[in-house]
Order: structure tokens, then sequence, then C-alpha cells
């Protein structure tokens, strides 16, 4: 029962592009199709759950152990870091087509703030593990739903005939706007 | 390039927040009122500096291949020092800025300025390039913030325009920051064409 309520509460209610406002750079960058908007969620996922893991397990055996909470910010985008690198070397070995599939993305994501975003917040919350993936996991079908609907709102908003001031940029974050209204539907469902 | 133009390029023409579209998590995210903006602004704008700083006096130390680790941790250094320095003095705007002030280290403005400018220029037009950007950055924050605070709460720094309760609530909260955002980079482009 926790753990619905954790995901339906990511996923829907504090969604973390519209209503938390992470990973708003890959939301406007690579939202200019659906294909390429379903890739970088996979590459989110992937990494996302990865990451809250070995964060985790690092603040709680390396940093609250030795009392160097401060060191936090650093150890974290550090190792998310090189996890990225990690991650993009083991999939060129283990499994080219995926990593054809996710290559161009993988290095956009360490500048991801709603990776270490969700990683902090893993243990601003007090999660324990297993309560942290499934956050984790919630948290990048979040990311993924808000992306794919946002890319298939823009392949339409190509056809339609948009005052000239507000071609491109502005009329795309006023859609996220207005597709952050009808987010805001949910709340109150937990 | 003179000084002079190096310095406010940040502000209309190269707007980091309005024409590059850099660092937009914190600018959506912490502008409910033009205080949150101001503060957020002013603390990238120190992280900006003293990292363009330390990286243009060490860039040739540097090894090419390591660089932008070797940032990310500069960056990250800096980070941590706004961070417990707000934490002990300014509390409530610590508060209020919650997850985005270690969300800074990510803010892709930083780290773009360091790859793009400092890592190639000398110490004078690191600092000048880092005050003026991040100047710029605070001057959009504290905008958006403003407009936001204006239509959503009828006040602007906390002073009262006119009475809340003719206020439109959704401007402070999470719809109005896309929507405010999306007419001011309509308003800008048009003043660049112009």
């Amino acid at each position: 029962m926790e753990y619905i309520v954790i995901i339906i509460a990511a996923i829907f209610v504090n969604n973390i592009v519209l209503n938390q406002f992470l990973g708003i750079c890959p939301f406007l960058g690579v939202s200019k199709k659906i294909s390429t908007a379903v890739g970088m969620t996979g590459a989110v996922t992937f990494v996302m759950v990865i990451a809250t893991i070995v964060t985790y397990l690092i603040q709680l055996y390396i940093l609250n152990a030795y009392g160097l909470q401060f060191l936090q910010t650093i150890f974290f985008i550090l190792v998310i870091a090189s996890l990225v690198q990690l991650v993009e070397i083991i999939l060129k070995k283990v499994s080219p087509a995926l990593y054809q599939a996710l290559g161009v993305f993988l290095p956009l994501i360490t500048t991801n703030c709603a990776i270490l975003g969700v990683a902090i917040l893993t243990i601003q919350k007090e999660f324990n593990l297993m309560e942290g993936v499934v956050y984790a996991i919630a948290n990048a079908i979040g990311f993924g739903l808000a992306l794919v609907l946002f890319a298939g709102l823009r392949e339409h908003l190509d056809l339609v005939n948009v005052p000239k001031g507000l071609k491109g940029t502005p009329i795309a974050l006023i859609v996220a706007g207005i597709l952050a209204m009808a987010f805001m539907g949910f709340s109150g469902l937990v | 390039m003179n000084q002079w133009t190096n310095f406010t390029k940040g502000f209309i023409k190269e707007n980091p927040v309005f024409v590059l579209l850099l660092g937009m998590c914190p600018t959506l995210g912490v502008t409910s009122s033009a205080i949150n903006g101001l503060g957020m602004g002013l603390a990238t704008t120190f992280v900006l500096v003293m990292s363009n700083l330390v990286i243009s006096l060490i860039k040739s130390q540097i090894p090419s291949k390591v660089r932008i680790p070797s940032f990310i941790v500069i960056i990250a250094a800096f980070v941590t020092v706004v961070e417990l320095t707000m934490q002990a003095y300014l509390p409530s705007l610590f508060k209020s800025l919650g997850l985005f002030i270690p969300l800074i280290v990510v803010n892709c403005l930083v780290l773009g300025r360091a790859e793009a400018f400092a890592s190639k220029n000398n110490l004078l037009s690191s600092l000048v390039d880092g005050v003026g950007m991040g100047l710029g950055f605070s001057f959009a924050l504290t905008l958006l913030g403003a407009a936001r605070e204006f239509f959503g709460a009828g006040k602007i720094f906390d002073i009262v325009v006119y009475p809340e309760d003719y206020g439109m609530l959704l401007f402070v909260l999470a719809p109005g920051a896309f929507i405010v955002l999306g007419y001011l980079i309509a308003l800008i482009n048009r003043m660049n064409k112009a």
C-alpha cells in the first residue's frame, strides 16, 4: 500500500517535471519528436534507478558513517558523472543494440537535474532502500509521461498557425503551462 | 572584445535565460516571488564568478580528457560553500529555495560558461563574463519572480500593490511559471529584433 501511494504521488500529484521543475532541459530539448522522447525516457529510467541505489548506499555507509554529510553534493555529482560513463562503456560491450538506441542521450544525462534531484530527495524523505528504488522508478515514469505527452503536443504544434512573436520556444512553454494546469487536477489524489 | 560589451552582453543580447535558454530548472522552480528569484540569482552568480575565476587560473594544468569532471568538482565545492553559508545566515531563504541550492551544480549555465568561456580566456575576461552572465541571470529571475508575484498575489518584493483577493493564484503555482516565461521570452525576442 505504501508503495502505491509513493507511485501515484510521484507520477501524478508531484510530477517531477510539471510540478517540481526538475529535468526541464531535456523536457524542452528532446521533445520535438515522440521517438526521441521515448529514447530519452529509457536512458533516464536506467540511470535514475542505478544512481539512486548507489548514492543511497554511499550516504548510508560512507557519509553518515563518518559524519561527512556536508560533502553530499560533491560526492553525489561525482558518482552520477562516473556512473553515466560506466553505463555507457558497459552498454557498448554488452548490448550494442541498446547502446545504439540510448547512446546519444547518455552524455546529456549528467547535467539532467532530475537524476541528482531524485537522489537527494530520496535521502531527504528518509526512505529505505526499497522505497527509494520504487520512488526512482515512479519518478522516471512520471518524467517519461510528461515528456511523451509534451512531444505529442509539439508534433501537432508544427501544423498550427501560431502568432509570429510566439513561434518556437514561447508557445512551447505556454503549452507546457497548460499541460501543468491539467496535472494540477490530480492534486489531492493522495 | 572590449570588457564593457563582454559585461553587458548577459543582460539582453545573450541573456542566459531569455535567449540562451540555460538554467531553466531553477528559473521556473524558485521564482514564485521576486525575492526568491533574486536570492537564487545571486547564489548562482557567486558560484559562476568563483568557478570562472578558478578555472581560468588553472586551465593550462587540467588535461583536456578529464576537464569536465574537474570543472564539476570545482563547481560543486563552491556550491557547498554557498549551501553552508546560506544555511547559517539566511535560514528562511535557504528553506524556500530548498533542493535548488545543491542543484546549482547541474545548472547548465555554470558548466556552460566554464567550458565555453573560462577554459579559453584570460583571468580578467572570465571574471567580467562571470559577473555579467550572473547578473543577467539574476535579472531574468527577479523579473520573472516579480511578474508572477504581481499577477498572483498583488505584491512586488512583498510590497502590496493591490489586495491579494484580486490576484490570480495560478501565476504563483506551477503553470504560471511556464506561461509567464513564455510571454517574457516572446517580449525579449521582439526587443532583440527591433
